[in-house]
């Protein structure tokens, strides 16, 4: 079986049309460049965005005309964030069906509400009907968090502040937005897209001195139902975590916390000190993940760190993680 | 832009007893194998992923495990686990429960005036104890209910689009070259074969030829001519790709592909940022193109 690593990643804070195409020219272009490929060695693309946030059907088919698909490419899709897009890629090198792939994630968060596209993800009988907002389904988890003395307001505002900047004590005089949960608790929502290059062994080992070699990679779900899980514990990451050989020995990690309950939840369900976590500057929406994972994999390609992880979430209160290993050595 | 749909739904054996249940005013949870019973139900096991079938009453009191409220807002959430079940039911507080809300506070059920055996015949929570349901057999399932989505979206034009209407309004046509392939683009876009956005801007002769057309014969909600008419791919002179039109001012049987037809304007004082300033195309009365000029264009 293949071995797989990745070997160029780019992202943009910004978003300039909803259907993604003059946001992705550049990203792809820059992604491209950093691992040293020309588009039209790119064995495999794939992609992660939402029509629901677009507005529009059929948006990833229409973000293709960033490719420049001719002559015809192979080319998927995830309605989800791209880090799911980024493990079907790895999955068809793995498998040996592409030496090369592209995954790119896109969003334009700002030209929709999106607190009201997010309640579609919801059971769509008994929850989403009720259209109950993304800030409000975080805030039931934080308060459960709380109650259950896992972490404190302050712990939230620490993590904010370390972000974000700012002083803990007069974050925590701010009154709530939606109670636990302040506007500081809640990551800055960007428009935005992020691409990864990935490539097999041999590949990889041409392209790139340092590539940043994938040595787990697992994604796992928990219950659609809100109400059917214990939403102070995360068991999909735990899983997710233990398939992708997670541990104790690792220089950085890069989380994707759309909340700063979420990124304590997930320091303590996967045993990750503050110290290691790289800061994030906001929650793009449908390239986050992948984000989280090109900055992690860009350590390593630097050479500042030997062994880090990337994580992404997506769903309501951390309802589905993935787990993605990166190291300076080949396994 | 606001865009909406009314989904309906299919609800099958599971959750067509749980709202026919709520339109009865009784709520029903599913007891899976481990004995627990989870409301709102599920439908197959999740510790055996056999199907739920044994359906149990539970109360329409319960406690809260967790809530919020947004500052502004008429309502909060909650989850409440109902007496007698095991999981918690995601649902809105009454503006009244505001400030008594707490974890643990008790509540029930406020219910809808008009049930229709949806998940909204809950009104909400509210703080206090249900009296007791009467008995009442259990109605008809529900098969099918709707559930409408409607989300509003503002859309970005980019340069490219942004200098395409602005000619418009100007009356004027323009079209952009890909550095790439060196292909005009009429509107202007990233070139789709090559990936790379177009420079030069090109002025399009408002004219030009047929390339493909088909005659509308069905008739649609929101349509705005009487059918038969013709849709036809216009390849503007000056311009590689076509644009969409309609063809005016001729039978629809006369329409051929190769036609030589140019523009109609609308009157100047009605021009605004979009294509339809061109109310349509009509013949010009030049000879048809012949078919080697627009091959490439099919």
């Amino acid at each position: 079986m293949n071995t797989v690593a990745v070997i160029g990643f780019a992202q943009s804070g910004h978003s300039l049309t909803t259907s993604g195409v003059e946001t992705l020219v550049p990203v792809i272009r820059d992604a491209l460049e950093d691992a040293g490929l020309a588009k039209q060695e790119v064995g495999f693309w794939c992609s992660g965005s939402s029509d629901y946030l677009a507005g529009r059907a059929f948006s990833f088919v229409n973000a293709v005309d960033a490719i420049g698909a001719v002559p015809p490419i192979s080319e998927s899709h995830v309605e989800m964030d791209a880090a799911w897009a980024l493990y079907e890629a790895y999955v068809k090198i793995l498998a040996g069906e592409a030496e090369t792939a592209l995954v790119y994630g896109f969003g334009k968060a700002s030209a929709g509400e999106l607190s009201r596209v997010l309640a579609l993800q919801m059971d769509p009988y008994t929850a989403a009907p009720l259209w109950p907002d993304a800030v409000s389904v975080a805030a039931l988890q934080a308060r459960l968090g709380l109650e259950a003395g896992l972490f404190t307001e302050r712990d939230m505002a620490t993590v904010a502040a370390r972000d974000q900047g700012g002083d803990v004590e007069a974050m925590l005089g701010r009154p709530y937005l939606s109670d636990p949960l302040r506007a500081h608790d809640v990551a800055r929502v960007k428009d935005g897209a992020a691409a990864v290059v990935l490539a097999a062994g041999e590949r990889a080992r041409v392209q790139r001195e340092r590539p940043a070699w994938i040595s787990g990679f697992a994604h796992r779900v928990d219950p659609q139902g809100l109400g059917e899980r214990d939403l102070t514990t995360v068991p999909s990451a735990i899983a997710a975590g233990h398939d992708a050989e997670l541990d104790g020995d690792l220089d950085l990690v890069a989380l994707h916390a759309p909340f700063t309950h979420q990124e304590l939840l997930l320091r303590a369900a996967l045993g990750l000190p503050a110290e290691k976590i790289i800061p994030s500057d906001g929650n793009a929406m449908f390239s986050a993940g992948l984000s989280r994972i090109g900055v992690a994999a860009e350590q390593v390609m630097s050479g500042r760190a030997n062994r880090v992880a990337g994580h992404a979430t997506s769903g309501p209160a951390l309802q589905q993680n993935l787990v993605c290993v990166l190291s300076s050595g080949e396994a | 832009m606001t865009i909406a749909f009314d989904y309906t739904r299919s609800l099958g054996p599971v959750l067509g007893r749980f709202m026919a249940g709520l339109r009865d005013r009784r709520v029903l949870g599913s007891r899976t194998a481990d004995g627990r019973v989870h409301v709102p139900p599920v439908e197959y096991d999740p510790v055996t992923c056999e199907p739920v079938t044994d359906l149990v009453e539970v109360s329409p009191t319960g406690t809260v495990l967790s809530w919020t409220w947004t500052e502004g807002q008429s309502s909060g959430w909650a989850l409440v686990r109902l007496d007698g079940a095991d999981t918690a039911l995601l649902h809105t507080v009454g503006a009244g429960a505001r400030e008594h809300l707490r974890t643990g506070l008790r509540v029930r059920i406020r219910w809808a005036g008009d049930r229709t055996g949806h998940i909204r015949d809950i009104e909400c929570f509210e703080p206090g104890e249900a009296e007791a349901t009467p008995e009442t057999a259990e109605g008809e399932p529900v098969a099918i209910m709707t559930t409408p989505i409607r989300l509003s979206y503002r859309h970005t034009t980019s340069d490219e689009e942004d200098r395409y209407l602005r000619a418009l309004a100007e009356g004027r046509l323009i079209g952009q070259r890909c550095p790439a392939c060196h292909k005009v683009y009429v509107p202007p876009r990233v070139c789709p074969a090559d990936g790379v956005a177009p420079d030069e801007v090109v002025e399009i002769a408002d004219r030009g030829m047929v390339t493909t057309f088909c005659v509308v014969n069905v008739p649609f909600a929101g349509q705005r001519l009487d059918p038969p008419y013709v849709v036809a791919q216009v390849l503007l002179d000056g311009a590689d790709i076509p644009i969409q039109h309609l063809i005016l001012g001729v039978g629809a049987e006369q329409v051929r592909m190769g036609l030589r037809v140019a523009a109609v304007w609308r009157d100047r004082e009605q021009w605004s940022f979009t294509p339809e300033n061109i109310a349509h195309f009509e013949p010009t009365g030049e000879p048809d193109a012949p078919y080697e000029s627009y091959a490439e264009h099919l």
